[in-house]
């Protein structure tokens, strides 16, 4: 059991994982390696996730962890999310420039503002490099589309399951508005059942995104009161803050109009998806089954067929 | 008349698409193009005007939804 004070069950369950070398310390706050076993575990999540949604038929697509600068330009993100960016900055300069640079580099001078933005930023969700892909008309019974990528999000943090980068897998709808919530609503019940079928008792509870100081306030209760976001929330480290492990997202036509997106009849396309984090619910499996995996419960081992 | 400071703040803050000058008080704000987003530009130029805070339970549609329903919670605010 963790310990009553929270930040100190993160630490100790960080520490038990570290020790167990399932994550592997880099020296920043939220950066870890993973191991065999902990990636192992990841892996057969995600098969039980390809199998529960090999019924839609959904087209699958593979990003990397960057996009372009001007698609994140397109999303207000820096308006919403300031804090958690990740821009790729690199050395623009010629000889003189680098002769400066490597100068204060070794003279133990701050050498970062001497780069530029690069043409790419991180992703800080696996679904945002489709949108931009997607301009244009749908077909007619819309797109179901299978994500997987590393996101970035800087919130540095002794909680494990609060890594700046960490994997999420997603199904995502493209759509009219009925075709997106029922993909919502759909896989919001589907995801429940199955992280219950994994042993982990979740949750559904309307959440909503960190945003941004003071007029974050006024984005975090319009979603709220619009119901946008579930997530499905476990105790991980504390009873009283169970973690998100999964959320279940209606954007409304915010992608649609951001990136032109339109429905066969003309509209702009209404989007949601399911996000997985795939690196939470490995923790949570741990948290609640043990480090030892062949130690888990049967029934656990057959639906995440570990054999 | 707080209306009439509001409809400024409006105007200025809210980028809306419909034409401004045929915004009465009742008339629907979000209808007339006001967005998440720019609800917040709006509400944070409304805080700093009035010198104001709205409390969570506010910060819903309802009360961004009109100029008269903006009007209220302004008065109710200032008054509290």
């Amino acid at each position: 059991m963790c310990a009553p004070v929270a930040t100190d069950a993160y630490k100790t369950y960080l520490d038990e994982l570290t020790r167990a070398g399932l994550l592997i310390p880099s020296g920043v706050k939220g950066v870890y390696g993973r191991s065999g076993t902990f990636e192992h575990v990841i892996n057969q999540f995600e098969v039980f996730v390809t199998r529960m949604g090999a019924h839609l038929d959904p087209e699958v697509m593979r990003f990397p962890p960057v996009f372009n600068r001007e698609h994140y330009a397109r999303i207000n993100h820096i308006h919403n999310f300031p804090d958690l960016m990740g821009s790729v900055h690199s050395f623009l300069g010629g000889d003189l420039e680098h002769t400066e640079l490597v100068r204060k580099f070794e003279g133990g001078e701050d050498w970062s503002r001497d780069l530029d933005a690069s043409e790419v930023m991180l992703i800080p969700a696996a679904c945002y490099p489709l949108y931009p892909t997607a301009t244009g008309t749908l077909p007619p019974q819309g797109r179901i589309v299978d994500l997987k990528s590393f996101v970035f999000r800087h919130e540095p943090s002794d909680d494990p399951a609060r890594m700046q980068i960490f994997r999420q897998r997603e199904y995502v709808r493209l759509g009219s508005a009925d075709e997106a919530l029922s993909h919502r609503d759909a896989w919001l019940e589907r995801g429940a059942e199955m992280l219950r079928s994994a042993g982990l008792d979740v949750e559904p509870v309307v959440a909503n995104d960190p945003f941004f100081g003071r007029g974050g306030r006024m984005m975090k209760a319009t979603q709220r009161e619009q119901t946008l976001k579930f997530e499905l929330v476990v105790p991980i480290c504390s009873e009283e803050k169970p973690t998100a492990i999964t959320s279940c997202n209606y954007h409304l036509d915010y992608f649609g109009q951001a990136f032109d997106i339109r429905t066969a009849d003309g509209q702009s396309a209404h989007s949601a998806c399911i996000g997985f984090g795939l690196e939470r619910i490995a923790l949570a499996l741990f948290k609640t089954h043990g480090l030892r995996v062949d130690a888990w419960p049967a029934s656990v081992r057959q639906v995440l067929e570990l054999g | 008349m707080v209306q009439n400071e509001i409809r400024d703040l409006v105007i200025k803050h809210a980028r809306l698409s419909a034409d401004v000058s045929v915004l009465t008080d009742r008339s629907d704000l979000y209808a007339a193009g006001l967005t998440s987003l720019t609800t917040v530009n709006l509400m944070l130029a409304l805080e700093d005007h009035f010198d104001i805070e709205f409390p969570d339970r506010m910060l819903v549609r309802r009360t961004f939804g009109s100029i008269q329903s903006l009007a209220e919670a302004v008065e109710a605010l200032k008054a509290s």
